[in-house]
């Protein structure tokens, strides 16, 4: 307890992104840099001015079964496989939690979108006869959040948040409130997306919000850059599992971070275009700042939302200079692993957690020349220390359309 | 050419098999499918639309609550496939 309240540690991490398989694989390769961006290949898409994206290194296919494959959607399947890896790392195997004191919050921000438009493709072509009885459980938001429930028993509230690119970083915020308000002991928290698809494609770039370098993909997405021009679609999913104090210490568990604090806000400016002033993401950290009782200077890092379009790196960089000054060194996983929307918030909340745990933070890829515009001290080209001594804090920003803000706060155990 | 009831049921085992990974062999006559075989009324669902792309039958769902075993649904595609001719 602090402050009358639980506190609320990271006890498992999972993932599946597009430079790893695992937490492990995908947390080597952005140390060293490697980008996740290929080009979708001949044939795949046509009469699209994007032909690139940041496939998953692993396919589900090659860990899930044969039933599992046929029955998930792809973002259920990212969701599951990230899900299995954190509760084995989390050691919580049989009777490790109490069911009904377990729960899940995992978010998608768009849903089984493949499997609505193959569904009505095959309406189209075959009849209603030949739509599947599981469209509806793959294609809803929350069958993420349904599936993993039903894998580990959870009892205590299963619950997927929707907030477009912040919805990761959002039901982390969820999940620690559930413990903090005495709803659950441990909780699956975090996100999955899989929407590379031709119409999910065209439809991002026909908003302009996507990297159109299609000639270098692994060069694509370059968060702060002067050359920057839009971000570039991934796909996977980030799982911590968020777990209270007293539960983990009974257990004798090892710990990687407190999850300290959590803010939320809205932009009210506009359904997609960020606020240049910064306001909504000013009031995100702050708010995530005053619920971990912590001060701008103990925040030494920020793992940026920094997608690499160029209005919300400029505008992420001025709100972060307004909340904490010129001294947090910035980092953008974006730039190796493209923008997995709904799942950004629960991969960078893995990475910021290995971050504080490993004292390391991983380089930006594809920084060469950092915007005029964006006065920052971004980590490039090495992977640099995490500055700073005993348990600082690393912040993590996710943003997403409709004006959505969330702000997490990792401090070091 | 009609199937005949061995062939029907040969079929509807590599179904089953594909939809639930029950081995096709345990697809006989006399099974249940939710009694025996434990299908779900999903995966039961999946079976169907699965039966129609391959036989192309439709079972009706007041004719459905009828038809609880294996039997049941291969004399029903049987039926139907004499209808057709």
């Amino acid at each position: 307890m602090r402050g009358g309240r639980r506190r609320v540690m990271v006890t498992g991490l999972g993932a599946t992104t597009p430079v790893g398989g695992d937490v492990a694989t995908t947390w080597s390769a952005l140390l060293e840099g490697r980008s996740g961006v290929s080009g979708l290949g001949g044939g795949w898409v046509t009469d699209s001015p994007v032909t690139i994206a940041a496939k998953a290194a692993v396919d589900p296919a090659e860990t899930l079964s044969r039933i599992e494959v046929r029955r998930l959607d792809r973002c259920e399947q990212f969701g599951l496989v990230a899900a299995r890896e954190a509760w084995a790392d989390a050691g919580l195997g049989e009777g490790g939690v109490d069911p009904e004191r377990l729960g899940v919050v995992v978010a998608s921000g768009i849903g089984g979108v493949m499997t609505t438009i193959s569904a009505y493709d095959s309406y189209r072509e075959n009849g209603w006869q030949s739509v599947s009885p599981l469209t509806v459980p793959k294609l809803m938001p929350n069958g993420p959040a349904g599936w993993i429930g039903l894998e580990f028993r959870a009892m205590a509230g299963v619950h997927g948040m929707v907030s477009a690119c912040a919805s990761g970083a959002d039901a982390v915020a969820y999940g620690i409130d559930m413990i903090r308000l005495g709803r659950a002991d441990v909780i699956l928290a975090g996100g999955t997306e899989a929407v590379i698809h031709p119409l999910t494609l065209v439809a991002f770039a026909a908003m302009h919000a996507l990297s159109t370098r299609n000639d270098d993909p692994a060069r694509a997405s370059r968060p702060f850059d002067k050359e920057r021009d839009g971000f570039v679609l991934g796909e996977g999913a980030g799982i911590v599992v968020l777990e209270a104090e007293e539960h983990a210490r009974a257990r004798g568990i090892r710990v990687y971070a407190e999850a300290a604090g959590a803010g939320c806000s809205g932009d009210a400016y506009h359904i997609a275009k960020p606020n240049p002033s910064g306001e909504g993401a000013v009031l995100s950290m702050r708010r995530a700042i005053a619920d971990a009782d912590l001060s701008p200077s103990d925040v030494v890092h920020v793992n940026a939302h920094a997608t690499s379009t160029p209005a919300g790196d400029v505008m992420e960089v001025t709100a972060i200079r307004k909340v904490l000054g010129d001294h947090p060194v910035l980092t953008a996983t974006k730039s190796m692993t493209g923008h997995l929307l709904g799942g950004a918030g629960g991969v960078a909340s893995v990475v910021a957690v290995r971050t504080l745990y490993d004292r390391m933070i991983h380089p930006t890829a594809n920084l060469d020349e950092l915007d005029s515009a964006i006065v920052a001290d971004v980590a490039r080209g090495e992977p640099r220390p995490l500055p700073g001594a005993g348990p600082v804090g690393v912040l993590s920003n996710s943003f997403g359309f409709g004006g959505h803000n969330a702000s997490l706060i990792f401090t070091g155990v | 050419m009609s199937l005949t009831e061995q062939e029907i049921v040969g079929a509807l085992g590599m179904i089953v098999y594909e939809v639930t990974d029950i081995p096709a062999a345990e697809v006989t006559l006399d099974k249940r499918f939710v009694q025996d075989l434990d299908i779900d009324s999903l995966a039961m669902a999946e079976i169907l639309v699965e039966a129609h792309s391959k036989f192309g039958i439709e079972i009706p769902d007041e004719r459905l609550r009828e038809l609880s075993t294996v039997k049941d649904i291969v004399a029903y595609i049987q039926q139907e496939q004499e209808v057709a001719r």
